[in-house]
């Protein structure tokens, strides 16, 4: 790991570069560009039906319409694109709109483009789509059965993907257990709601030798879903350019779901014959734009008599709405290597489906994944140590990884790089005063209080290994040669003639302050001050450098980026070394890069500014010694080389890093009204070496807050007859008055290993745990009555639903 | 999510809100827009369709706010936030409703007149209007009228007025001697509308209680409005000080409003929910209105 800096911004709590121009209304998102005059602008017309055949499609009333350019519908649609080239080989063919059929509510069906939005939506009104409705499922055991209405006429089941692994002797396992401890146990829906939706202009273009695509949106990646994307449109990706904004406002994963769209208003735009504008507003954003992935999950311990868990049986069924859009199956794959969590447990079996119902399409979503996975895994837990008379604290001590066995394999492949789980646990432990907390509470308790006291563990994978998606194909299916793996980084540093440092990077971020630390990163390999270094963060796949990995997702920033910076200043400063060598008449391995100069390490009075060694590259390259080429710029593509394909035992290591969350949270539920409100978290996390500590902590409270949507308040909920949340009237996102919970955050740092500066992601670990542990709290608040929370979310309805056992009284919304 | 076409326009004179109301009458209809924090989501997602919108802000009388010897009077222009700002003590009940409705934002745009003319039934005004027994002067092709809360609201999204009138001020009594207020409320977040929520007023005579009035809201199409001075004042004569023993007592007679809940369960609430948040808000109320009551014995 860890070659240190010769500087010293790394690790500092600087202010975020990007916040002045945000804060004072300059920030550039897309519906504050306008690359293209002319551009027309779409209202897309969407099903309001779960399931129906689509009998006939009127345009023409639409197209009469004064200000309309262009009506498109299904035949359209069918006439220029190709279906997304899916995961699998599942045939459940996906376009961006119905065109045989509509499977869920607000699934795109025609697009008008006119003068204006206004214009767009008077003459959606206009739009006749005739539908044979048909019977809808959402429930996920309801669409797995013989009789369900089947989503996709060309499939021979909703059951996308099935799956079964096993690792290690599981049977033997359980066998020989001294107790089998298993429970069933649903993770909603839902999402992150960004403050700015999707938007996207795309421009079609027939050129000499066909279609050329250029296209703006918010889209952030992966961009492994570009050659997914070129292959609709059929053009090759150097037909296909993509530009995005150097402000994203938001995602969180939710934005990677947008690519539909801008094969959509490529469509539009061909049959408008001019650039297509659609600013998606928040109602289509929670109908059908994307969600996190809803999953019933049964988890089985074989546990031993000294409460050691020595196998674990899981069934993952997961809700991936109406179709496969990729990059899904991958909420099922992303935590594969790190299935069994912060436990030390060496058998595992796991039977992994994915299901279409009729619900929006899932996605990314913070916490992907493992979300689902730690509600399991981690009420499964406190099942164990309530079956065996333990605390769950010391039940999940006894368990844990110790922290001599890093770096540690786990039986599905996965290799913890780093970590001190033991160390972690005794700081929560410490700081949330477990013990005297646990007294007091017996003491309030016997007032008659409704409190309690949970914890969650969670070990948070970051910087994805692309390889995992393979999975969903059995390895005998695998065609070789074509395996996939890999979690590269694409960045390019070059210092122009003045000694200014220009970063490009291939991270598009969603407002994570890539650029702030991309600055500290640069600054201190080559001794320069802040200022001299100038990250560019908006992307243009022509010329900023990209790979099938690129984009900002899995929390691959701090590990693989900022790996991916130190190679390329790295390079450059080989090049300033060579060239302050002619001015100071001194050999490039005896210089250093600090305080804007370069200078003899052994004599630091003799030096050179930063600056004039530059000049000299560019303007008198004769001067560099034979055989120097007068590069002042550098590449870099970072490629750890522990993400590795998926094995044919089906091991991957599906992550490069993994960190650690361990939480304790206090509720108190009132025992009147069954409000629920959160008294206390204390947090701590190792994500490796601290960049900036400032930003940390912003992503460790948004990933508590989103963990605390997903506990308490949100949820994409469908009735039975398939009709959705599709406001924010019920989807209810917390705000501050609901996040002003009381935090003690803490840390441990394990440097990581496999990334250059040690540092591991840390912007989804608190979204995966806060759920599990809040429902710990909850479930430990209810002790008396004896109730085990299976679900989210918690609110005083489903307390008193819980409570008063009265089953009739449950709504169809679950 | 843009609405339809439609027509925009902003008299200053009273005379010209209910002229353009008459004329937008015979030509699809009008409707007045001061705040506009319910009716423009309505607009955008086209589930209303007015073909004029009158906005009143402009007209002066109806930005007055005034504050009169026993009652205060609030013009239909008069956002909500101001209310809060300068009348809280004045009308301490209003003053206690008004931080539950929605956010500041929300009240700076939002006007007090244009919650009640809404009729939401989870909305905490209409609930404040009844408890207290006020009045709304509406205006309209035929004059000016007056008509007390309880007489104004006729369901859920609905009230007494007529196409083309309009709600020009509500009149709202300052605490006499002796009252006192409750105020409680239960929402899954802070500033949504309520799952259910009370507002209680009680008047007492030394240590008797001489008028006690529940209003129930989320519960029903309308808010509930309820006379508890009996049970009130027999819980009292039997407790007097002991507020847990009150409590008890109170909850049997809050009961009966409780078992009337009739809004149907949805995701957020269950109707035995809504009961159960009833009884316990309702009594809350009371109890609070009570112990209220003793810092104003003299008004």
């Amino acid at each position: 790991m860890a070659q240190s800096g010769s500087g010293n911004y790394v690790g500092q709590a600087l202010a975020r570069v990007e916040d002045p121009a945000l804060v004072t209304g300059r920030g550039r998102f897309l519906d504050d560009l306008d690359p293209v005059p002319g551009t027309l602008v779409a209202a897309v017309v969407r099903s309001p039906h779960p399931h129906a055949r689509i009998r006939e499609v009127d345009l023409e009333r639409a197209r009469q319409h004064p200000g309309v350019a262009a009506v498109i519908g299904p035949e359209e649609v069918l006439e220029t694109l190709r279906p997304f080239p899916l995961s699998l080989k599942t045939p459940m063919p996906y376009y961006p709109t119905g065109t045989d059929k509509v499977r869920f509510v607000g699934e795109p069906v025609a697009v008008v483009v006119a003068t204006d939005r206004y214009t767009a939506e008077d003459a959606a009104e206009l739009v006749h789509i005739d539908y044979e409705l048909l019977p809808a499922v959402v429930d996920t055991a309801e669409a797995e059965r013989e009789d369900a209405p089947l989503l996709h006429d060309t499939a021979e089941s909703n059951v996308a993907s099935d799956r079964l692994f096993t690792f290690g002797d599981v049977e033997a396992a359980f066998d020989g257990a001294a107790h089998v401890v298993s429970g069933e146990y649903s993770f909603p829906r839902y999402s992150s709601t960004p403050m700015e939706c999707y938007s996207v202009i795309s421009e079609w273009r027939e050129e000499a030798d066909g279609p050329q695509v250029t296209a703006w949106s918010n889209f952030h990646g992966p961009f492994s879903m570009v050659p997914v994307l070129a292959g609709a449109l059929g053009i090759g990706t150097a037909q296909l350019r993509l530009i995005i904004p150097q402000d994203n406002g938001g995602s969180f994963g939710i934005k990677a779901g947008i690519y539909p769209y801008v094969a959509l208003m490529a469509v539009a735009s061909k049959y408008a014959g001019r650039p297509v504008r659609w600013t998606e507003d928040r109602i289509e954003h929670l109908l059908a734009s994307s969600a996190g992935s809803d999953r019933v999950m049964r988890f089985s311990a074989a546990v031993s008599e000294s409460g050691m868990v020595e196998a674990l049986d899981v069934d993952f069924r997961e809700n991936v709405g109406a179709y496969l859009r990729p990059p899904e199956p991958a909420t099922l794959y992303r935590c594969f290597g790190n299935i069994t969590g912060a436990y030390r447990i060496q058998n595992v079996r796991l039977r992994s489906r994915a299901v279409v119902t009729n619900k929006a399409p899932t996605g990314l979503n913070r916490g992907f994944g493992g979300q689902q996975l730690y509600f399991g895994l981690e009420r499964l837990m406190d099942k164990i140590a309530r079956t065996l008379g333990e605390d769950p604290v010391e039940l999940r001590r006894r368990n844990l990884v110790p922290s001599s066995a890093f770096p540690y394999a786990t039986p599905t492949g996965g290799i913890y790089d780093s970590g001190d789980y033991e160390q972690a646990v005794a700081k929560v432990v410490e700081s949330s005063q477990y013990q005297q907390l646990r007294a007091r509470q017996e003491e309030a308790r016997s007032r008659g209080e409704l409190v309690g006291t949970g914890i969650a563990l969670a070990v948070e994978p970051s910087a994805t290994n692309i390889g995992y998606v393979g999975l969903a194909t059995p390895a005998e299916e695998r065609p070789p040669g074509r395996d996939k793996s890999g979690s590269t980084e694409h960045v390019r540093v070059s210092v122009d003639p003045f000694g200014t440092v220009s970063v490009l990077l291939g991270t598009v971020p969603q407002g994570q302050g890539h650029a702030t630390v991309a600055r500290q990163v640069v600054a201190d390999r080559l001794g320069l001050p802040l200022a001299s270094v100038v990250p560019k963060v908006d992307m243009d796949t022509d010329s900023t450098p990209w790979t099938v990995t690129s984009g900002s997702y899995s929390s691959r920033f701090s590990p693989l980026l900022t790996s991916a910076l130190v190679e390329a200043a790295d390079r450059v400063a080989e090049t300033i070394k060579v060239a302050a060598g002619v001015l100071l008449e001194a050999s490039p391995q005896d210089l250093e890069l600090a305080e804007g100069t370069v200078r003899v390490a052994e004599h630091p009075q003799r030096s050179v500014a930063f600056r004039h060694a530059a000049g000299l590259v560019h303007w008198d390259p004769g001067s560099l010694p034979d055989g120097i080429d007068a590069q002042l710029y550098a590449e870099a593509a970072f490629t750890p080389p522990q993400s590795t394909a998926a094995s044919r035992t089906d091991q991957i290591n599906s992550s490069l890093c993994y960190g650690f969350v361990a939480e304790v949270v206090q509720v108190r539920i009132d025992p009147d009204t069954y409000e629920i409100s959160i008294e206390q978290v204390n947090a701590v996390h190792d994500a490796g070496t601290v960049l900036n500590p400032l930003l940390i902590e912003g992503q460790v409270h948004g990933a508590m807050v989103h963990g605390l949507g997903g506990a308490l308040y949100e949820e994409m909920a469908y009735d039975q007859s398939g009709q959705p949340t599709s406001t924010f009237m019920d989807y209810l996102v917390p705000t501050s008055a609901e996040a002003d919970f009381p935090l003690t955050g803490d840390r441990v740092v394990t440097p990581s290993p496999v990334t250059k500066l040690g540092a591991k992601g840390s912007g989804e670990g608190s979204s995966m745990s806060f759920p599990a542990a809040v429902a710990s709290a909850v479930e430990d608040a209810l002790s008396a009555h004896r109730i085990e929370i299976t679900s989210l979310p918690l609110h005083g309805n489903v307390i008193h639903d819980l409570l008063s056992g009265s089953e009739d009284q449950k709504t169809a919304q679950h | 999510m843009k609405a339809a076409p439609f027509s925009y326009v902003r008299p200053t004179r009273l005379d010209d809100v209910v002229a353009e109301l008459e004329r937008a009458e015979s030509t699809g209809g009008g409707k007045v827009i001061a705040g506009g924090q319910s009716l423009l989501p309505v607009l955008a997602m086209r589930l209303g369709r007015p073909k004029t919108l009158v906005d009143i802000t402009r007209v002066r009388e109806l930005a007055e706010l005034q504050d009169d010897v026993g009652t205060v009077r609030i013009g239909a222009a008069v956002r909500q936030r101001r209310v809060e700002r300068e009348l809280a003590r004045r009308v301490p009940l209003v003053g206690r409703a008004l931080p539950w409705v929605g956010h500041r934002e929300i009240r700076s745009r939002g006007t007090v007149c244009g919650s009640l003319a809404h009729a939401d039934p989870s909305a905490e005004l209409p609930a404040v209007a009844l408890c207290l027994d006020a009045t709304l002067t509406v205006v309209g092709p035929e004059g000016r009228r007056r008509v007390p809360a309880a007489e104004f609201f006729t369901g859920a999204m609905s009230t007494v007025l007529a196409p083309a009138e309009l709600v020009t001020s509500v009149t709202v009594p300052t605490p006499r001697a002796g009252e006192g207020f409750g105020f409680e409320e239960l929402a899954r977040r802070h500033g949504d509308f309520a799952l259910a929520g009370a507002a209680a007023r009680v008047r007492r005579d030394g240590d008797a209680v001489t008028e006690a009035a529940l209003v129930g809201f989320g519960v029903a199409d309308r808010a509930q409005h309820r006379d508890l001075t009996v049970p009130m004042a027999q819980a009292v004569s039997q407790h007097g000080a002991d507020e847990k023993a009150l409590t008890t007592t109170l909850a049997e007679a809050v009961d009966q409003i409780a078992a009337e809940v009739v809004t149907a369960s949805d995701a957020h609430a269950s109707q035995q929910y809504r009961r159960r948040l009833m009884r316990v808000l309702g009594t809350r109320a009371l109890v609070r209105a009570w112990t209220d009551s003793r810092r104003r014995t003299h008004a």
